[in-house]
């Protein structure tokens, strides 16, 4: 009788736990595979690009290609000795710059009030920031231009760098919004009663939590900036920024240059997300490990 | 050396009047309780104290100092906050030291007094750490010792123990009121909790719907309540009270049995705490609907005249649910209330 029994107990301990372990790795199958079409879908478009930045133009347009850079770094020192190409990246970085600055040093206070204060018409406020985005730039581009020249900012990496600060105030205006609102009242008024004036208390214990966030809001407005091409094509002709300096080129020029252009596009974007990598996903506590 | 007084103190938000003309002394050294409902105004008479809202009239003073236009760290207070605001990107030490760090002394000193408070509070071993890596308990002991190192003439505290579990409460009941003791600050101190009221408090002040309904030690407040609201409000279970009709001059018709009360009036209202009834003949006759057999005693629940009455009688009493009992108001225990104001007569 117990010798029958125990097989009965044994499969009965199998079957039960295989189901479980069956519903297990499915699961974990499913995670892997979408890791992996994830991380496809990211990589292969920047392999692709830099496998074809690091050959040499002959390879860039023979066939079969080959999938291993031959790291040949003809087209590079082509596209970087390309006339131009060098002033475009700079003024690329500074109206950048410019722009990541201007637009946290009004969209910040912007968020900040939008979070503490209540005032009126601040939904409306609120709206009317997103609405901007909403607002078509090509309607904008002429009496922009216009209005440019005569005040001679035509030309000039800060006129640009206005133009796209007003690209991306909403968006500095409504993350800093939301990590103002984010840290709790009472963090303040703690400080406040502990000696703090309103500033201190900002700059003391409001601004180390929230810099993960700037960070990523700085990048973010960086990144507009850099990718912009329509306010820059319109609005400079000597000192292009990058995107509309290879709009301008490259549409003419030789394929295995697109592709050490698009690379010269998507590496700093990468770089510079890559370095503040740490403040976007960290929390404090996480962090400080 | 810091009494508060509060003068006159009015706040009204927008259309809505939080607090109504709140007249207030508290003396120095001297543990005082808000106690009241919630949305009765005493967070916001705390946080007026506090500076951190404006009163719409009246003056704050403390210690011989006008303070109510002063900013908060002008007030001489330190302020425990209900969630504690400990700040996260700090550790326990640089917590306890910020408001050190703020007045500007020495590097000895604020050593010395962040372990000092710190041992105060038994948090020595944390001093490293970061709040996220705090319990909920290690947490208010921070804010606590935060608030005592910088050894303010006021504590102002904001229903600190409310996010403890209830053991915890009870443990930092008794820490809180040692401490606090032994600083011989003034303290000003918000709750709900009638029994944590109770406990710390040297002077509570009730109150209800933005005016202090009384002020007085707890044993005051316990046995002589000034109005029907702190009668209702203040004991578990609350005092019972019964619509009184006048049968002759300061003779007065309780649910059937006669009493002597107050000269006043065509109405009054008979008030009786549950544990001042004896059960002896010729009183109130009540048919027993609840028992609760709760250790030391037992909680009757009854109806007299046609409304609830609880009692709580000696534990071996034998009662049963339908039982008739009568019920002997305690010689000077019974309070007769206005029902028209809710005052006492």
């Amino acid at each position: 009788m117990s010798a029958s029994a125990e097989p009965d107990a044994v499969l009965a301990r199998n079957s039960v736990p295989r189901t479980v372990e069956g519903a297990g790795s499915a699961r974990r199958f499913l995670f892997v595979s979408a890791v992996i079409v994830i991380c496809a879908w990211v990589l292969v478009p920047i392999y692709l690009l830099l496998v074809n930045t690091l050959s040499s133009p002959q390879e860039v347009t023979s066939f079969p290609k080959s999938f291993v850079p031959s790291f040949d770094f003809g087209s590079i020192q082509f596209f970087v000795s390309f006339a131009g190409v060098a002033k475009a990246l700079w003024n690329s970085i500074l109206v950048a710059i410019l722009t990541m600055a201007m637009s946290l040093a009004l969209g910040a206070p912007a968020g900040y009030a939008l979070s503490r204060f209540e005032f009126a018409g601040k939904e409306v406020f609120r709206m009317l920031v997103v609405m901007t985005r909403a607002f078509p730039l090509p309607l904008l581009a002429l009496p922009l231009a216009i209005f440019f020249i005569r005040t001679g900012l035509d030309d000039t990496a800060i006129g640009l760098a206005l133009v796209h600060t007003v690209l991306a105030i909403p968006f500095a205006a409504l993350i800093t919004f939301s990590l103002f609102s984010g840290i709790p009242l009472e963090f303040e008024e703690a400080a406040w009663t502990l000696g703090c004036t309103r500033w201190q208390a900002f700059y003391k214990v409001v601004l180390p939590l929230v810099l993960p966030g700037i960070a990523a809001s700085a990048v973010f407005a960086f990144i507009i900036s850099w990718n912009e091409v329509f306010a820059a094509a319109v609005l400079t002709i000597e000192n292009r920024t990058l995107p509309a300096f290879l709009v301008q080129n490259l549409n003419v020029s030789p394929l295995h240059l697109k592709f050490a252009g698009g690379a010269a596009m998507v590496i700093p974007a990468l770089v510079f997300i890559f370095a503040v990598r740490k403040y976007l996903f960290a929390m404090w506590g996480i962090a400080s490990r | 050396m810091a009494e508060i007084v509060i003068k006159n103190v009015a706040k009204s938000f927008g259309a809505f009047q939080a607090l109504h003309s709140i007249d207030l002394n508290i003396s120095d050294q001297e543990f005082m309780v808000l106690l009241g409902p919630s949305g009765c105004g005493k967070t916001t008479l705390l946080r007026i104290v506090a500076g951190l809202e404006t009163p719409s009239a009246g003056e704050v003073w403390i210690g011989g100092r006008r303070v109510d236009r002063l900013p908060p760290r002008e007030r001489g207070i330190a302020m425990v906050f209900q969630n504690y605001a400990v700040f996260p990107h700090l550790t326990v030490f640089e917590n306890i030291a910020f408001g050190l760090r703020m007045q500007k002394l020495s590097r000895q000193v604020i050593d010395e007094r962040v372990r000092r408070t710190a041992a105060l509070m038994h948090i020595e071993q944390l001093l490293k750490r970061y709040s996220g890596q705090l319990s909920g308990g290690q947490r208010q002991r921070v804010a606590v010792a935060r608030a005592l190192a910088m050894e303010p003439d006021v504590i102002l505290m904001d229903e600190p123990l409310s996010n403890l579990d209830a053991l915890l409460r009870l443990e930092m009941r008794a820490e809180l009121k040692g401490v606090l003791d032994a600083s011989q600050t003034t303290t000003l101190y918000v709750t709900h909790d009638q029994v944590e009221a109770m406990s710390l408090a040297d002077r509570i002040a009730v109150m209800n719907e933005g005016r202090i309904v009384q002020a007085s030690t707890p044993v005051e407040i316990y046995r002589n309540p000034a109005a029907h609201f702190v009668g209702s409000f203040i004991g578990n279970p609350p005092m019972n009270f019964i619509p009184a009709t006048p049968v002759a001059p300061g003779e007065w018709d309780v649910a059937g049995l006669r009493l002597s009360g107050p000269q006043a009036g065509d109405s009054l209202e008979f008030a009786i705490r549950p544990e001042d009834l004896d059960v002896a003949p010729g009183g109130l006759e009540a048919v027993v609907r609840v028992v609760e057999p709760l250790g030391p005693h037992t909680l009757v629940t009854t109806e007299v005249g046609g409304r609830l009455f609880r009692a709580v009688l000696e534990s071996d009493m034998p009662v049963a649910p339908g039982d008739e009992l009568s019920l002997v108001p305690k010689e000077g225990r019974v309070r007769w209330f206005d029902p028209g104001t809710g005052q006492v007569v």
